[in-house]
């Protein structure tokens, strides 16, 4: 039965993981490389780097550490944040990720996202969508919004639409961020994320908002996400991914367990 | 020295550092004398199947593929590298493959069970149930996971080259064995170490 997965993101500004990872046991805390050689033995399913970089001219700092990560991790890899062009995913996948997520291009340019995918394959192609909620509390049917620039700037695109949209145009997946609930460490938006899994049929991933085991539970079982992303439980070790895979596999999701990985 | 062949179908790297870590030597190439001396021969590949077939005739790659498995070289396949070796794919219309194998390559089809949540690509983890034991799956239990990503499938005609099924809303091949060539649909290079002990099988293979 294929698994639900679990997969811790970081976020790399020129080439340097921003929130503290309070691992004991890494020469530095601050190497992606180091943070992913440790969530690759801890069993994690996949690992997502999010370029935070503001210059485009610090670019080749990232492929440096995604080459570097790729020499020593066997799990798969997705890298977005600055991906406008094909030559950017070019040289990502060059440098060994196996996916890239694309954002505020896919938003500008949908065909955009039909190029990449005729290029490298529509399975490499992650489309990030990146929601709010915009319905006022006396209409019924909830909406959410697609915002672009971490959630500074309305599209007056609909969510649900566009991410039909988005797998008519050839994502192989949707990584799904919740714009309210990032960061809050209260739970996913499970309304919405349930309704992209229901309205799309290439898998979701669901992000923001992950604080308790509870949490992940929820996304993958009330959200119907195919797999949860969490960055600060992860890094701050609230949960090691080996508690939250047995807490999950606990409560009866098909879960990839992790014999014999350290916790 | 172990020689994966590079047709320009997706990133090589992390295959070669997958032989690197468990101990091979592996050299990533598309030159027919290198595939020649080779003790040992991958054939990766991500992306179309037509692609895939196109590309290989393009480098010239077809016949030092087939001189390779009919010298008896230890031989393997991956994702991509496993469909081409079969009579012809449904991808985008009909593809010819290399027809070493008889059968054919479908696509998962879930319209029947839409909205319960089995979506295309088979993308993720999922578990191997061993049916022909093999050398490559040497110290791999049954049951282990290995990662998928993959909208189609093999469907040999001949049933005993078949080593391991998955299921995903349906059982389908997930490798086959014949001779000295293993062939699979999941990825060893991205399956941990799970993975990392297929290719050191592989390695150790002759």
């Amino acid at each position: 039965m294929l698994t639900k997965r679990i997969i811790p993101c970081l976020d790399v500004k020129d080439g340097r993981v921003v929130k503290g990872v309070s691992f004991v046991n890494l020469r530095d805390a601050g190497d992606p490389v180091e943070v992913a050689k440790l969530y690759d033995q801890a069993g994690a399913d996949e690992l997502c780097f999010l370029d935070i970089t503001a210059s485009h001219e610090n670019r080749g700092i990232l492929l440096d550490v995604v080459s570097r990560t790729a020499e020593q991790v066997f799990m798969p890899l997705t890298v977005g944040g600055g991906v406008r062009t094909l030559d950017d995913i070019r040289h990502l996948l060059k440098a060994g990720a196996d996916k890239v997520s694309i954002n505020t291009a896919a938003v500008q340019n949908p065909e955009f996202v039909t190029e990449a995918a005729n290029r490298f394959g529509t399975q490499c192609i992650v489309v990030a969508v990146d929601a709010k909620q915009v319905s006022t509390a006396s209409e019924n049917q909830a909406r959410w919004e697609i915002f672009t620039h971490g959630g500074r700037n309305p599209t007056g695109l609909d969510a649900i639409e566009w991410a039909r949209h988005m797998e008519a145009k050839g994502a192989g997946e949707i990584l799904l961020t919740s714009m309210d609930q990032d960061g809050q460490q209260d739970g996913y938006d499970l309304p919405l994320t349930a309704a992209v899994s229901d309205a799309v049929s290439i898998p979701v991933i669901a992000s923001g908002g992950a604080g308790t085991l509870d949490h992940l539970y929820d996304a993958l079982a009330v959200g119907k996400a195919d797999a949860v992303l969490a960055a600060s439980i992860f890094h701050y070790r609230t949960y090691s991914v080996a508690e939250a895979k047995t807490y999950l596999f606990n409560r009866g999701l098909p879960i990839r367990q992790v014999n014999g990985y350290e916790s | 020295m172990i020689a994966i062949i590079d047709y320009e179908m997706g990133n090589l790297r992390s295959v070669q550092k997958g032989f690197e870590t468990v101990g091979y030597d592996a050299v990533v190439t598309r030159d027919p004398t290198v595939i020649d001396r080779a003790s040992h021969v991958v054939l990766p590949g991500v992306g179309a199947f037509g692609d895939c077939v196109a590309n290989l005739n393009r480098f010239e790659l077809v016949e030092p593929i087939r001189r390779s498995i009919s010298q008896g070289k230890p031989f393997l396949g991956i994702c991509l590298g496993l469909q081409v070796l079969f009579t012809e794919s449904e991808e985008f219309g009909s593809h010819q493959g290399l027809d070493i194998f008889k059968g054919k390559v479908k696509r998962f089809s879930f319209a029947e069970h839409h909205g319960k949540g089995l979506k295309v690509p088979h993308m993720g983890w999922n578990a191997i149930r061993i049916q022909t034991p093999s050398p490559i799956l040497k110290g791999i239990e049954p049951e282990s996971y290995v990662y998928f990503v993959h909208s189609y499938y093999v469907e040999p005609a001949e049933p005993e080259v078949i080593c391991t099924e998955t299921t995903y809303g349906i059982p389908f091949v997930s490798s086959i064995a014949h001779d000295n060539i293993f062939a699979c649909q999941f990825h060893p290079e991205k399956s941990q170490r799970i993975g990392l002990q297929l290719l050191r099988n592989f390695g150790a293979w002759n």
